[in-house]
C-alpha cells in the first residue's frame, strides 16, 4: 500500500497541529490581535526549518525514496493569488482554522468541523464552477 | 516522556517539526506539502459535474487524501487519547477583548461554543461562522492556489514570491475580519 506512508506522516502532522493548539479558534484570534507570539513562532520557525532543509536537498541533489530527483514546482502568480488570499484570510479569522486544522478538529471530535468542511467543499466547488468568469 | 507529550507543545517544538514535514514529504515520495488541494480532489471525485477544473485524474493525487485522513487521526490521538486542557491558556488580553467586544463567556474547549454550537445554525451566528466561514476558506484557498501549508510553509520555504503575496493576502483578510468586521457584527 504505497499511500500508507502518507497516512503515517499525516498522523504525525495532525498530532503536532493538535498538541500545539494551532487548531484552536482562540489561538488564531490571539494571533490576529497580536497578543501572543505562539503562532508567529510556530509559522516562523516552520518556514526557517523548511527553508534550510530545502537548501540542503537542492545543493546535495538528494533523491527521494523512489529514486526521483526531488523537484518543487514554482508557484505561478495570477490576480487570484491576492484576491483569493484575502478571501481565505476573512474565512480563516471567522472559522479560526485553515484546512489542515479543520481535519484535525474533526478527528478531535468537534462537531462544527464537519459543517465547516462541507462548507469549505462547497466553496471549492463554487470556485471551480465560476473559475472562468473570475479575474485571474 | 508521556507527561511531556500530554502538555501543550511550545512553539519551538511544534514549529520546527511542522517545517520538517516539507522535506519529509519530498523524501518519501517527491510530494509538495499542501492541504487545501484535498478539497479539490474530493470535489473532483464526488461532484465533478463536467467542470473542467474538476475533471482530472484525481486518483493520481490519492496520497493527499491519505495525508489528510492521517491529520484527522492525529487530531483524535492528540486530543482524545493524549488529553487536553479544559481551557486553552490564551493571553489574558485576548480573553478580556473577546469578553468585552464579542460578549463571549465560555472559554472552554478548542473554540467558542457560543459561536460554533450546531444549534447556532438556527440563527445568523451559525450561518456566518459555520457556513460562510467554511465557504470562504474553501473558495479563497483554491482561488489563491494554496493555504497556510501550501503557500505559507511550503511556498515560503521554497522562496516563492507568489506565496509571499498570498500570505500577505491571508493576513489582510484575517486582520480585516478581526478588526473591522467583528466590531460591526457584535
Amino acid at each position: 500500500m504505497k499511500n500508507l506512508k502518507y497516512l503515517v506522516l499525516g498522523v504525525l502532522f495532525g498530532l503536532i497541529l493538535t498538541k500545539s493548539e494551532v487548531i484552536s479558534w482562540w489561538r488564531i484570534q490571539e494571533m490576529f490581535r497580536f497578543q501572543s507570539f505562539h503562532l508567529y513562532g510556530i509559522i516562523g520557525s516552520a518556514i526557517l526549518v523548511g527553508m534550510l532543509s530545502l537548501q540542503l536537498i537542492k545543493r546535495n541533489h538528494v533523491k527521494s525514496l523512489n529514486g526521483e530527483t526531488i523537484t518543487l514546482a514554482d508557484k505561478k502568480y495570477n490576480h487570484g493569488t491576492w484576491i483569493g488570499g484575502i478571501i481565505f484570510g476573512l474565512g480563516w479569522a471567522l472559522t479560526g482554522a485553515c484546512p489542515g486544522p479543520l481535519f484535525a478538529q474533526l478527528g478531535s471530535g468537534v462537531a462544527s468541523a464537519a459543517v465547516l468542511i462541507l462548507a469549505a467543499l462547497a466553496g471549492t466547488w463554487t470556485y471551480s464552477a465560476l473559475r472562468e468568469k473570475l479575474p485571474h | 516522556m508521556l507527561d511531556f507529550l500530554r502538555q501543550p507543545w511550545p512553539w519551538y517544538v511544534a514549529g520546527p517539526l511542522i517545517g520538517l514535514t516539507v522535506p519529509a514529504l519530498l523524501l518519501i515520495g517527491n510530494k509538495a506539502l499542501g492541504i487545501s488541494s484535498s478539497l479539490r480532489h474530493v470535489c473532483a471525485a464526488c461532484v465533478p459535474a463536467g467542470i473542467p477544473f474538476l475533471t482530472y485524474n484525481w486518483r493520481a493525487e490519492l496520497w493527499n487524501l491519505f495525508f489528510v485522513l492521517g491529520i484527522a487521526v492525529g487530531g483524535f490521538f492528540g486530543y482524545q487519547v493524549l488529553g487536553h486542557p479544559d481551557t486553552i491558556a490564551i493571553s489574558p488580553e485576548t480573553v478580556r477583548d473577546l469578553q468585552a467586544q464579542m460578549g463571549l463567556t465560555d472559554f472552554t474547549g478548542l473554540l467558542p461554543k457560543e459561536l460554533f454550537a450546531l444549534e447556532n445554525l438556527a440563527n445568523w451566528k451559525g450561518w456566518v461562522f459555520l457556513v460562510l466561514g467554511g465557504f470562504l476558506v474553501g473558495f479563497g484557498t483554491r482561488y489563491a492556489g494554496g493555504c497556510t501549508s501550501g503557500h505559507a510553509i511550503s511556498g515560503l520555504s521554497n522562496l516563492q514570491w507568489v506565496s509571499l503575496v498570498a500570505v500577505i493576502g491571508f493576513f489582510i483578510g484575517g486582520l480585516l475580519m478581526t478588526w473591522v468586521f467583528y466590531p460591526l457584527l457584535f
